[in-house]
């Protein structure tokens, strides 16, 4: 029962890692260019397809997390170049309509190149098996090999924000753009470099969990509404607060689905104690969510409301 | 009166809304009357949605959330009803029931409460908090009605005879029609009259300066809220009819496309407009059904065109063709 504890804790870790990776990408484009992006998810899904066409030719699954990481940049920067730097100065109203737009775009034209039917994509077999954790359970080794690639990329998105020029310039970007317009940068450059960032790291996630599931249209849309949950909770446009709210959505998610149905079996027959459980697990991250908004309207770490 | 371009315009739209079903039924052609019926049933969730998106800046993403409340409504009691299973017996018991009066009733009331619980919280955000806070309730709602066995779950649930309305056979297609179409028009009608209203112009104000509305001594987040709520209700009695419609209700109405599409209608149409929704209904439909019945993959052309008109036609199909809103 503890390390059954155990493993799901570590399920929630991975969850929320994969999470970050999505919900990183939305919070900057949001915080730097004031643009809510309905089409992430659909970056999500051209990384998948991306690796599990680049796998399935080549055979080898790291090539396909290269191709993961180019096509969803290139498709990221392309969108951008085309249309999404006409949104900018519109308001959200329009954003979400042309990014809604996108999305049908996306899933429409990924159905055609590809079919309908889901592709699968093997896990290398460096990284197959499992391996025993402490506490004495089996874990796979690929889940694990998630986790640390996710923190590690993590690390390196702060360091970037924090520590280079590119890095600097973002952020003068979220405090002032016309300002950082005016001391020389190429801000056009600048959001198209943000976006295609924003869109790489979706297109690893969506590899990463295409991997662990399976690769079909719409697979992005659940993960893109859990990473708008994450970015409000956090705060929008806030990295720390992207961190520790997709850290808390993993969690909340992955321990409610496996402790509610057990806690209601103290009140209930099991049969009804499963169902009311995981109805209510389902629904458990919202209402995080709304508490957070209840006491802090702008979210953990947001200063915008 | 003066009839200005707009108020032309709706007469024409509100006339043909009316005479496609009646040449298709002329011309034995149900599967039109129901094409034209889908138009009223969605018009209508979108004039509820252009109260709150329109004239109140709210631009809520959880619509669907609504019209599946108003969908749920019309299945559930009808499943009961069907069934003769009573909804509950002690204390005392409820039946189900096929009057689609009572349907609505219910179908109002519930999503009355629940918009007023989901409007406190969310109205208290604004901005792009608001749009993505309405999207996560929704998100909520939906994932409820999938992983709650009693009512079909992700399944959905079905309504083997259509619901019944005193003096009118609602299996016809026709008569089913005409009172969708009555009931668009009592809908368009309070909605014409609301935005005139004090009531209206102080959501109008609100939306444009809510620090103004204070200072005069209006406050905005309870104009809002009340907005919110009427918002709801109308889409949520839509939701009623098209679960009549299709005598098929499941979580699909109340997913986040379903929301979108009926942001597309408002938008397509005209934000603000009074015939707005059914306009941008109509056009979508039609496309729907046009690229639909020659392309496989019709969302592809649908989201380029939905694409360009954001970019490049804004003010939607009555913007078009009446010209910029007078009183924006």
């Amino acid at each position: 029962m503890f390390s059954l504890f155990l493993e799901q804790l570590l399920n929630g870790l991975q969850s929320g890692v994969m999470l970050f990776l999505m919900a990183s990408g939305l919070t900057l484009v949001f915080g730097v260019m004031g643009l809510i992006n309905l089409a992430h998810g659909s970056l999500y899904m051209v990384g998948a397809f991306a690796c599990a066409a680049v796998a399935a030719w080549t055979g080898s699954f790291w090539l396909g997390l290269v191709g993961s990481l180019m096509a969803a940049a290139i498709a990221g920067a392309l969108v951008e170049m085309i249309v999404i730097r006409r949104l900018y100065a519109r308001d959200h109203l329009d954003q979400v309509l042309a990014t809604f737009a996108l999305i049908l775009i996306f899933s429409e034209g990924t159905r055609w190149l590809f079919g309908s039917f889901p592709l699968f994509l093997s896990v290398p077999d460096v990284l197959s098996g499992t391996v025993v954790m402490p506490g004495g359970f089996q874990y796979p080794i690929f889940r694990l090999a998630i986790i640390i690639a996710g923190l590690t990329v993590a690390i390196g998105l702060f360091l970037l924000i924090g520590k280079t020029r590119l890095g600097i310039r973002i952020r003068a970007g979220e405090a002032d753009r016309g300002m950082i317009a005016a001391l020389g940068v190429n801000i056009d450059r600048l959001y198209t470099i943000v976006f295609a960032l924003g869109a790489a790291l979706a297109g690893l996630a969506g590899a990463f969990v295409g991997t662990t599931q399976s690769v079909q249209v719409g697979m992005g849309e659940p993960v893109l509404i859990l990473a708008f949950v994450v970015i409000v909770i956090g705060g929008i446009g806030s990295i720390k607060g992207a961190l520790i709210g997709s850290l808390l959505v993993g969690f909340t998610d992955t321990m409610g689905r496996f402790l509610l149905p057990i806690g209601f079996e103290a009140f209930f027959d099991p049969a009804s104690a499963t169902a009311i459980g995981s109805a209510l697990a389902s629904m458990l991250i919202y209402i995080v969510m709304a508490l957070v908004l209840f006491l802090r309207p702008s979210g953990l770490f947001g200063t915008e409301a | 009166m003066t009839m200005n371009r707009e108020t032309i315009l709706n007469i024409i739209l509100a006339v043909l809304l009316i005479a496609v079903p009646l040449i298709a039924q002329a011309m034995d052609e149900p599967f039109i009357i129901t094409l034209a019926t889908k138009v009223a049933i969605f018009g209508m969730a979108g004039v509820g949605l252009n109260i709150a998106l329109g004239y109140g800046g709210l631009v809520s993403f959880g619509h669907a959330a609504f019209f599946g409340i108003g969908g749920y409504a019309a299945g559930i009691l009808a499943s009961h009803a069907l069934n003769y299973e009573p909804i509950m017996s002690t204390p005392f018991e409820i039946n189900g029931t096929t009057q689609m009066i009572v349907i609505w009733v219910v179908a109002l009331i519930a999503s009355a409460v629940i918009a007023l619980l989901i409007g406190a919280i969310t109205l208290r955000t604004s901005g792009v908090y608001f749009i993505m806070i309405t999207l996560a309730f929704a998100q909520m709602i939906y994932y409820f009605a999938i992983s709650w066995p009693a009512y079909g779950g992700e399944d959905g649930l079905s309504i083997y005879v259509r619901n019944s309305f005193p003096g009118l056979n609602t299996l016809d297609p026709l008569s089913f029609f005409g009172l969708c179409a009555v009931m668009l028009g009592i809908v368009l009608a309070f909605s014409a009259v609301l935005i005139r209203s004090r009531f209206g112009l102080a959501l109008q104000g609100a939306r444009q300066n809510g620090q103004r509305m204070m200072a005069v001594g209006i406050a905005p987040f309870r104009v809002r809220l009340v907005a919110f709520v009427i918002s709801a209700m109308i889409t949520a009695w839509a939701g009623a009819l098209y679960a009549d419609l299709n005598r098929f209700v499941s979580p699909s109405m109340m997913s986040w496309h379903m929301s979108g599409e009926i942001m597309v209608f408002v938008i397509l149409g005209g934000v603000g407009r009074l015939f707005g929704p059914v306009a941008g209904a109509a056009l979508y439909i039609m496309l729907e059904h046009l690229l639909g019945s020659t392309f496989e993959f019709w969302q592809l052309p649908l989201g380029i065109l939905l694409l360009v008109v954001v970019l490049f036609a804004r003010g939607g199909l009555i913007g078009l063709l009446a010209g910029e809103r007078k009183h924006a």
